[in-house]
This record gives C-alpha cells, sequence and structure tokens, in this order.
C-alpha cells in the first residue's frame, strides 16, 4: 500500500514537517542558549579576575580593589537559612493540606486562585508589606530575620504550588492499597503520599530559594544595609547552650545589594566587583541546584528499594 | 521529609560554622553603632568616612542606601543617627520630623558639581549658557527642541538626544532648580536613569546627545564622554572640576551634599558627636572625599559646620526647597527656622 502516491505524499510532507519544527527547535534553543552564554561569559569575563580568598573575606570598602562581600554573603547565607526553615515547612503543610485535607468547595478554590496570583506579585509589594507590617506595626526592625520572613512570604506560593502538583501526581493505586490495609488518613500522607512526593517538592523548594537569593527590591525596602563592615553574632558558641538567636536580630547585608550599589558606582574597578559578586551569586544557586538534584537522586533511589 | 529538613539544618549549620571563624575582625566595641542612611549620591562619602571612623575608633559604622527621600523618613522617625541628603529637606519631610518631634542640625559634607555632557565627537558645542541650557531643558521644549539648531542658530541642524537625572533624584530637583527656576520643572521625553552610568554610556554612544551627571562619573570617564563649560555671568567659560567646585566659580551646577544629624542623638551617644567630628577634620575630610571624587568643602567651612554643630543649631537654612548659589557662610552661618 505504501506505494500509493497519495500516501507518499502524506508520508513526505509529515517528514518535512517533522524535520522544519526541529530545525526550528535547534535555532530557538541555540538563541536561547547563546543568550545565556553571551551573559554569563560577559559575567564570567568581567568578574572572574577579581574573586580571590580576599573578595571573601573582607568587608566594603571605598577602595574598589580592598572591597570584599564578606558580610554580604553571610547575610545572604543566614537569611536564605531563615527562609527556607520558615517556607519550607509552611509551604509543604499548606500545600498537602489543601490537596489532602480541604474538602472541595468555594473557599478552597478560591485559595487556590489566591495562591497561584499571589506567585505573580511583585516582589517589591511584598517588601513594603513587611515594611509596615514587620518593620513598623510589629515593630522587628531591620533584621536578618526580618529579611527571611519577607523572602519566606515571597516565595511561599512557588512552594505550595509545588507541593501540590507534586502531590497530585501520587497514584492513586498508593493511597488506596494504603487506605486499604488499613492505614489511616495520616499514616498515608506521611507514609506514603509525602515521599513519593518529595523529589517534586524539593524542586519545588529549589526553585523558590534560587529566586529569593537574588531578590534585591523587598530587602532594600524593608531597609537592609548596603555598608556593614562587621558580622552578625555567631549562631554557634563554645559555651552551653552552644546556640545563640541573637543573629536573627542583627543589621544585615545580601550579596544582590552589593551589586546594585556598585554597578551604579562610577569607579570601573567597582563594576567588576559587581560582577564577581554576580558570578559569585551564580554559584550559590548552582551549589544549591546541584545539592537538590543530589538529594532528589538519593531518595529516588530510597523510593524504589 | 523529617531526615531532609535535619539534613538541611545539618548543611546550614555547617555553612554557618564556616563563617563564625572571621568574626574576630569585627573590633567589637561594645554595641556603639553610628546609624548613617540616605542619599545615594552621598553614599560613598559616608562609606569612606564610616570605613576609616572604624578602623580608627572602633566604633561600628553601618550606611544604608534608602534614597535622599527615604533617608529623610528614617531620620524623622528616629530611627538613624546621620541621614545624607543631595538636596535640602523638603516642607512634607519638616513636617515630618516636627510630629515626631526630631529635631536635625544640617551640615554641608561635600560639594558636588553637576556637569553637563557631550559626545566627544561633538566639536561644535564650545560652551553653553544657562539659557541655552534652559532652552533644552525647560517643559516648554518637550517635542519642540529637537536639534541643535534650534539652541543656537550657529549649531548645525543635528538630533539632540537627552539622558538625565530620573525625577526621584536630588540630582533632578537640583538640576530643574538651577537652570529652569522651578524644582521639577522639566521636559519629560528624555532618557531618564537614576544610575549616572547609564548616561555615560548613552551619551558616549550617540554623538548628538547631550545628559547631565555628577563630577565623579565624569572624572571616571574621560574619553567617553567631553564636559561643556558654563558661560558665567562675567562671560568667562568655566567647566566642572574640583578647584572650580570649591572656589564657586563654576555656578549654577555646583552643589552642597549634606548631613542631617539628629540633635537628640548627637547630645546622648557619643559615638555620634565623635563621628561627626571626625567627618568634619579637615585633614581627613578633603583626603576622603576628594578619593571618592567628590569636590571637599572650602577649608574655611569646617570650622563653621563643628561650630553650628557643636552650637546644636536645628532647622534648615533652605525652609523646604532647594535654593542656587548658596555659599558656605550662609548655610553655616544662619540658624533658620
Amino acid at each position: 500500500m505504501a506505494d500509493h502516491p497519495s500516501e507518499k505524499r502524506i508520508v513526505a510532507k509529515a517528514k518535512v514537517q517533522d524535520l522544519s519544527f526541529s530545525i526550528l527547535g535547534i535555532i530557538v534553543l541555540f538563541f536561547a542558549m547563546a543568550m545565556l552564554a553571551t551573559l554569563i561569559g560577559d559575567l564570567l569575563a568581567d568578574g572572574l579576575g577579581r574573586i580571590s580568598k580576599q573578595f571573601l573575606t573582607d568587608f566594603p570598602s571605598r577602595r574598589p580593589s580592598e572591597a570584599g562581600i564578606l558580610s554580604a554573603w553571610v547575610g545572604t547565607t543566614l537569611v536564605m537559612f531563615v527562609t527556607a526553615l520558615l517556607a519550607i515547612p509552611l509551604g509543604v503543610g499548606a500545600g498537602l493540606y489543601l490537596e489532602e485535607y480541604a474538602p472541595r468547595n468555594w473557599l478552597s478554590d478560591l485559595i487556590e486562585i489566591n495562591v497561584s496570583n499571589l506567585a505573580g506579585v511583585p516582589s517589591i509589594i511584598y517588601g513594603l508589606l513587611a515594611l509596615g507590617f514587620f518593620v513598623y506595626g510589629l515593630g522587628m526592625g531591620q533584621t536578618i530575620l526580618v529579611g527571611g520572613m519577607v523572602l519566606a512570604l515571597l516565595i511561599l506560593p512557588i512552594v505550595i504550588v509545588a507541593t501540590r502538583e507534586a502531590v497530585r501526581a501520587v497514584p492513586s493505586g498508593l493511597r488506596e492499597s494504603a487506605y486499604g490495609i488499613g492505614c489511616n488518613r495520616w499514616q498515608v500522607v506521611w507514609q506514603y503520599v509525602l515521599p513519593s512526593a518529595r523529589p517534586g517538592i524539593l524542586t519545588g523548594a529549589i526553585v523558590g530559594l534560587s529566586r529569593a537569593i537574588g531578590e534585591t527590591a523587598p530587602i532594600i525596602t524593608i531597609g537592609a544595609l548596603t555598608f556593614i563592615a562587621f558580622l552578625p553574632p555567631s549562631p554557634i558558641q563554645a559555651s552551653p547552650p552552644f546556640v545563640n538567636a541573637d543573629w536573627l536580630t542583627s543589621p544585615f547585608t545580601v550579596m544582590p545589594i552589593q551589586m546594585f550599589n556598585w554597578t551604579s558606582r562610577p569607579q570601573a574597578g567597582f563594576h567588576e566587583n559587581a560582577a564577581a559578586t554576580g558570578v559569585l551569586l551564580l554559584g550559590m544557586t548552582l551549589i544549591m541546584n546541584g545539592f537538590a538534584i543530589y538529594l532528589r537522586y538519593r531518595l529516588r533511589r530510597g523510593l524504589r528499594s | 521529609m523529617k531526615k531532609l529538613v535535619l539534613c538541611g539544618v545539618a548543611a546550614l549549620a555547617l555553612a554557618a560554622c564556616g563563617q563564625s571563624a572571621p568574626s574576630g575582625k569585627s573590633g567589637a566595641n561594645g554595641n556603639a553603632v553610628v546609624l548613617i542612611d540616605g542619599s545615594s549620591t552621598v553614599y560613598p562619602i559616608s562609606e569612606a568616612l564610616g570605613e576609616e571612623f572604624q578602623k580608627a575608633s572602633g566604633t561600628r559604622v553601618t550606611v544604608g542606601l534608602s534614597g535622599t527621600g527615604g533617608g529623610f523618613k528614617k531620620l524623622c522617625r528616629g530611627e538613624t543617627d546621620i541621614s545624607g541628603a543631595s538636596r535640602p529637606i523638603k516642607a512634607e519631610e519638616i513636617e515630618l520630623c516636627k510630629q515626631n518631634g526630631v529635631e536635625y542640625i544640617e551640615l554641608p559634607v561635600a560639594l558636588d558639581a553637576l556637569a553637563v555632557v557631550v559626545n566627544p565627537e561633538n566639536t561644535f558645542v564650545d560652551c553653553l549658557t544657562p539659557a541655552e541650557l534652559k532652552t533644552i531643558w525647560a517643559p516648554e521644549a518637550q517635542g519642540k527642541i529637537v536639534t541643535w539648531n534650534q539652541v543656537r542658530a550657529s549649531f548645525p541642524a543635528e538630533p539632540i538626544k537627552l539622558f538625565g537625572a530620573g525625577t526621584d533624584s536630588g540630582t533632578f530637583d537640583y538640576f530643574t532648580t538651577a537652570i529652569n527656576g522651578k524644582e521639577g520643572a522639566s521636559r519629560g521625553d528624555y532618557t531618564a536613569t537614576e544610575d549616572d552610568n547609564v548616561t555615560v554610556t548613552g551619551v558616549g554612544g550617540d554623538k548628538g546627545s547631550l545628559g547631565f551627571l555628577g563630577l565623579a562619573y565624569l572624572t571616571e570617564n574621560v574619553g567617553k564622554v567631553r564636559a561643556v563649560p558654563i558661560r558665567q555671568p562675567g562671560g568667562s567659560c568655566v567647566g566642572p572640576a574640583v578647584a572650580t567646585a570649591r572656589d564657586a566659580s563654576y555656578q549654577p551646577l555646583s552643589r552642597p551634599l549634606f548631613y542631617y544629624v539628629n540633635k537628640k542623638y548627637a547630645d546622648e551617644r557619643a559615638h555620634v558627636r565623635a563621628f561627626i567630628l571626625f567627618a568634619f577634620s579637615p585633614a581627613e575630610s578633603e583626603k576622603l572625599v576628594t578619593e571618592v571624587g567628590y569636590v571637599p568643602l572650602p577649608t574655611k567651612a569646617y570650622s563653621l559646620a563643628i561650630g553650628k554643630f557643636e552650637a546644636r543649631k536645628t532647622g534648615s537654612y533652605f525652609g523646604g526647597g532647594s535654593k542656587i548659589g548658596v555659599t558656605m557662610e550662609e548655610l553655616l552661618s544662619d540658624a533658620a527656622e
């Protein structure tokens, strides 16, 4: 039958379509990659030479060559720690509740729409909210805790949506079998649904944290500093109780703020510093993503056995 | 999930552990911190003063970047000791401070010259008068003044492309007051930016362009943009430079930059007083201000500033607006209000 002329034509046409679409796809991919490569290449070319031990262990300075990002990367790390600690449990809890417990009615629909909308709210709005509510309303001041809280709020919708997607993707057969052998709802969620949804939840959490690490606007809005030549008190101390929470109330700066400040300075040396900070920020995001991929791999392997 | 959270906590705790090592560097001296915030134009000066003051005295200094307006809000709430400003305090900000019972001392901390710049390939603009600048920048010029020959008949009929400060900046307020005679009055059809580097790139890339920016950006970009001298009332053409701004011969685009000091904190906090004395000691200030690309105050202004500070003369000389061509003596001797 294949030698029928019209069928041949149809097959040939389909093949041409296939080919042209894959060519288009390659061009699009190439274009996107080229843009990204140019951007990263430019950043690396400007900033790579500036990265050194001195850059990581010095405080900001008026002299570009003596300026470093010690207070900034410590601030970024601590703020991200608070953000992760707040956003992940809250987001996963909310997502689980909405997916597994909440009754399907207009209220849960309303919440669902709102959560999705919140993911699109400009970050400066969160900053203004935090300034009005946390900083002045509750009198919490411009501290690491508030910085972590505003970024946690910012990424909460991302974590909730990712959790819901991941939970929804768990095969219903798994739930039904668990119920079938007499598990209650809590046991089903905790022992079966959550473990199989973990990789997806983790991906969502990392996407959220990767967004938070680069945010400048809400952090500047709540009044984070730019020049700060001392570190927050250490969270770990030699004497009992070995941990202290003083660092939570410490003033701070973060890496994107240093970049923002340095790019608008007149001296070319500061522009190099900004590029170097950008490279390090990319590196931190990459490490975070790598950590997530590794965890996901470990978790998937754990699931199978 | 528990394992995951624990794992994350452990990893971050490890990271936190790593940080505790260099903290001995911070030279702790109790909890005394000089809190500075405000203008991004004044920021490099505060950064330099803060850096050296912290080194010399061990007292910690922090500097924020809230902008002149944001800085005044914080000052008037009593959150900061000192606020940097690239323009005098405005009437509504004076009101806010009054409501909160915050008194402040107004001190010029350095000078800046606004440079009018053109592309280096532009050879026909030798000198511009303030009136010609007004022709270009006045609100009425919007959409009408589009070629150089409309500014002066002898100029070629090349299109003008304009770059300037964004409306939120003190630079914009000062430039519009000095050139157009009214604060905030300007044509709107120009490339507005809060980052003078954008003006450098823009003017450097377009032959017919004109823009204005801070002196530090001119000094760092020699060859990319060319400064246009401004014709003075006496007829001479004076270009923007440290010397011409300092001796006030470059008019009307030399402007003071300010520190507003919370009077109550100056009384109560010894480290704030120590910082102000440091910031207005001629040796330190001249060196540091010059190093970051600004114009130090005339020598006699330092002792006047210290005098005004020690006498705790509060209030603003400007009464809520910008004024042009104010001398340091006027600014520092007059106890307004």
